[in-house]
């Protein structure tokens, strides 16, 4: 019957504790809204077959509802809305009220992307992943404007406001991945601004966490880290690339000349682009970096400043390596063919 | 009561007084009128132009939701046509839409008065009403913003695109908002004929006159609300934008204010109009009038108090959760007291199915259902999965043109022969109904599954699996623009070469048709004197103007 009713009314999969219990009420608001209109319709159909005009003389009698009419009207109404209310509110409560042994995220929004940071460490761009079967809290602020935190298989959703933190918790029961939308309008990227939340085996999740420490602790050591031994990884075209993805720079920024919310990147190195204020520049390394630290400073004309700044987000070797990752882009180093439109950031995985 | 001797004589006989329409026919003469009647075809032609623009930035948007990747438009400016399509539905056609076109043309003859209380701040209002429309069209041509009709900041404070002039294009029609309502309070309290006590008051005119309320207690605070976001952007000023100092949450308190009641600025009228429909189509007194009186007076109260419901999860207190979804349940059994008496109109009735009534069916049947998926939306924790997806989307638009544009289709060609002296063609008008009512669910529901499914509103892009149902939406929605454009085209026609309606072609017992039609420019040669309740159809009359004695 759940599954029936759920695959009838479109509700994405039940992957959280509350998303069974709120479908339940689901069901049952969405049926009482169905009988209610059926029955006003099928009245109102009854009457104009039973009553329609005979001639075009007729007269009717006047008549006024009795009290009794006059309360069921008014009780009816009144008794099924309180009922959903109070149905409805005590599971808000729930959902409004971490559990206090619940785990603790950070969310962070930001034009067009998710961070995530776990106090112990790791950091995660756009991935979030969690346990199974273990209480979860995220604690949420945006860098510059509203953004929504929303996970339709949770039956999830909170808006993620700047200068304040907003809190949300959640219990994931089936391991698999999930989608995170914004769900608060906030500009070119909004659509795209989509992450993913892994629910992991807790077995698995322990063991990804312990990596991953590994890692960070080597970090706080000052030992060198992968990023210092670039050329292990590939070299600094590679890692650009890779940059670029984790970034979001790619949201905006097509790579095969087509036109997106920002300049193309093919071509773009040694480009005199024209600027909004009518002067020109030739974008070389300068130029780029600058676009990088302070994006409204010199915009690209016929393009909205929306970029933000990168400035403290990228160390000095990535903002190198993007810089050759954009100067590798020449269309004739490009393959040919069809335009496979813009590309967005693939999470990872994918 | 009856036509007497004398009166069909004089109407037959003697020469009659030039109607309003003949009354001065140059341009000059039209925008220059203090006629309540001709202000209002004025508001009727202007908020028709802006529905006609605001239906192409609909169909636009949808042939690009067709598909899921970037097509025909880019992100910025599909965000920009949603935000002008929001914009200009709202204030430049739902707004004036019933209150001032209809209101301005009916309500002074529904209370037996020769005209508005103030006939010049009247056409003023309209002037106000071009003003603030031409800013926000130069703001559209000139970059228009990309915010949404909302204007959340801080993305409004921040965003580069023309905020400015729509800001102050809805500001100045908040004014054009407010003296419409002011006029219209004034008109009810001092110029009712003789014999015409609160109790025997028109239903349009009771919920034009709770409308009036609103749109003078409500609309003020939209336009400080607009005025700061204006003065955050040009001066600086740290008001709502956190980054200067600002709470960003106060906006939305400060806007839901406003905006909340002002869905009931656009509901309340249509119900009237319903109110009156029914009456006629089903030659029967309203069942209930004080319940739907009243209902109409505490729509206009409580709906002060529900503003919250749009902040579940926007970061509110849980309390405040609580306190805003039991208030906004009230508001919807008032709306519930209304649909049970209109079904009761229709007992014992004696129905005509002419086109009015098919847009009644649809009303009805749009606004309870539209009207519970609101109060489904207010169960504060239904509205966590809910809370801006396209159920949202779906629900207001079964309010806003599933409730109100249906009663303007049925106001309008209800009116057409009072307005116009012409009979519309029947035929064409049941099938455009149908059209109408058919392309609506079948744009509609489709977004309610979409909104179950998780799809967030505001979205260029969406994952794949939306696609199925945005393609059944739009193509609904071909369907219902197709509607709209038979309506425009026959009545049009039906304005120069439909046939001659005579006085009162429905047999309708509403006080507006106590004059010819289209009545004269002073309304009535003698002031009637009321002595019955509107809607009294225990005797039969002769087609023609009834006279009340």
């Amino acid at each position: 019957m759940n599954e029936l009713l759920r695959r009838m009314l479109f509700l994405p999969d039940q992957a959280s504790t509350f998303a069974r219990d709120l479908d339940q009420l689901h069901y049952f608001v969405i049926l009482t809204t169905f009988v209610m209109s059926t029955a006003v319709g099928l009245t109102a159909i009854f009457f104009f077959v039973r009553y329609r005009r005979r001639s075009e003389t007729q007269t009717t009698p006047h008549i006024e509802p009795t009290w009794w009419m006059e309360v069921l009207f008014v009780g009816v109404p009144l008794v099924f809305f309180t009922f959903w209310f109070f149905l409805g509110f005590r599971e808000f409560v729930r959902q409004q009220t971490p559990p206090s042994d619940a785990m603790d995220v950070y969310v962070q929004g930001k034009k067009w992307m998710w961070k995530f940071a776990y106090p112990d460490g790791p950091n995660a761009i756009n991935v979030l992943r969690v346990p199974a079967g273990r209480n979860v809290r995220l604690l949420m602020t945006s860098r510059d404007v509203i953004h929504s935190f929303y996970v339709p298989e949770f039956r999830m959703k909170k808006d993620v406001l700047p200068g304040r933190y907003t809190q949300q918790w959640f219990n994931a029961t089936t391991p698999g991945r999930y989608q995170i939308l914004c769900a608060e309008y906030c500009g070119a990227g909004h659509s795209i601004m989509r992450g993913e939340v892994i629910v992991m085996k807790p077995q698995e999740y322990e063991d990804w966490l312990t990596s991953q420490r590994r890692g960070l602790i080597a970090q706080q050591d000052g030992s060198p880290t992968a990023l210092d031994f670039a050329p292990a990884l590939g070299n600094m075209v590679e890692q650009g690339r890779r940059i670029a993805a984790e970034q979001g720079c790619l949201k905006c920024h097509s790579t095969d000349g087509t036109r997106h919310i920002g300049p193309t990147w093919l071509d773009l190195y040694q480009r005199r682009e024209k600027l909004t204020d009518g002067s020109t520049v030739v974008a070389d390394e300068a130029y780029l970096t600058q676009s990088m630290m302070d994006p409204a400073m010199q915009v690209v004309d016929g393009f909205q400043p929306v970029m933000p700044s990168f400035q403290g987000k990228l160390a000095g070797p990535e903002t190198a390596a993007l810089v050759e990752f954009i100067k590798s882009l020449q269309s004739d180093a490009v393959r040919t063919g069809p335009s496979e439109g813009p590309a967005y950031a693939p999470i990872r995985g994918r | 009561m009856r036509l007497s001797e004398a009166d069909s004589q004089a109407l037959a006989g003697a020469p009659p007084a030039p109607t309003y329409l003949e009354d001065g026919t140059t341009v000059m003469s039209w925008l220059n009128t203090r006629d309540h009647k001709r202000v209002g075809v004025m508001f009727l032609a202007s908020v028709i132009f802006f529905f006609l623009i605001g239906g192409v930035f609909a169909l636009l948007l949808r042939i690009k939701l067709l598909q899921p990747g970037p097509f025909f438009v880019d992100a910025i400016s599909y965000n920009r046509m949603f935000t002008l399509h929001g914009v200009v539905m709202i204030f430049l056609f739902l707004i004036p839409a019933i209150p001032s076109a209809f209101g301005n043309f009916v309500l002074p003859l529904m209370i037996g008065a020769r005209d508005v209380a103030f006939p010049r701040l009247n056409l003023g209002s309209f002037y106000l009403y071009v003003l603030g429309a031409a800013i926000a069209i130069w703001g559209m041509i000139h970059g228009g913003a990309d915010t949404g009709w909302t204007f959340y900041t801080p993305y409004s404070s921040t965003t580069p695109t023309q905020v400015l002039p729509i800001l102050l294009g809805a500001f100045i029609l908040g004014f054009s908002s407010i003296l419409t309502g002011l006029n219209f309070i004034v008109t009810v309290h001092t110029l009712r004929a003789p014999g015409l006590s609160w109790m025997r008051m028109p239903l349009f005119v009771w919920s034009t006159y709770a409308t009036s309320i609103i749109q003078i207690l409500a609309t003020p605070v939209l336009g400080i609300t607009l005025l700061i976001v204006s003065v955050e952007r040009v001066a600086g000023f740290g008001l709502f934008d956190p980054a200067r100092g600002g709470d960003p949450v106060l906006f939305q308190h400060m806007f839901w204010f406003y905006s909340h009641p002002a869905v009931y600025i656009m509901v309340l009228p249509a119900m009237g109009v319903i109110s009156e429909c029914v009456c006629a189509f089903s030659r029967k007194n309203p069942f209930g009038y004080k319940a739907i009186a009243y209902s109409s007076i505490g729509i206009a109260f409580v709906g002060f108090f529900t503003w919250g419901h749009h902040l579940f999860v926007a970061g509110q207190s849980t309390f405040d959760a609580g306190a805003f979804g039991i208030l906004s349940m009230f508001v919807g059994v008032f709306t519930a007291i209304k649909v049970f008496n209109w079904v009761g109109t229709m007992y014992r009735g004696a129905i005509s199915f002419r086109t009015p009534f098919a847009y009644i069916c649809g009303f009805l049947y749009f606004i309870v259902f539209g009207g519970m998926t609101g109060v489904a939306l207010a169960t504060t924790s239904l509205d966590i999965h809910w809370h801006d997806t396209y159920f949202v989307v779906a629900h207001f638009h079964f309010i806003m043109v599933g409730a109100s544009v249906m009663a303007f289709l049925a106001g309008l060609h209800y009116w057409f022969p009072k307005m116009f002296g012409r009979t519309y063609p029947e035929g064409w008008g049941l099938v455009a109904a149908s059209l109408i009512i058919l392309g609506f669910n079948a744009t509609f529901i489709p977004q309610f599954l979409l909104g179950n499914f998780g799809m967030p509103r505001r979205y260029y892009q969406y994952p794949e699996h939306f696609q199925a149902l945005n393609v059944a939406s739009t193509a609904g929605a071909t369907l219902l623009g197709f509607g709209f454009v038979i309506i425009f085209i026959y009545l049009v026609i039906a304005l120069k070469y439909g046939s001659r309606s005579v006085p009162n072609p429905w047999g309708s017992k509403g006080f507006e048709w106590m004059t010819a039609s289209p009545p004269p420019t002073h309304n009535f040669d003698e002031i009637p004197t009321i002595t019955q309740m509107p809607h009294d159809y225990r005797t039969h009359e002769p087609p023609g103007v009834i006279r009340v004695a």
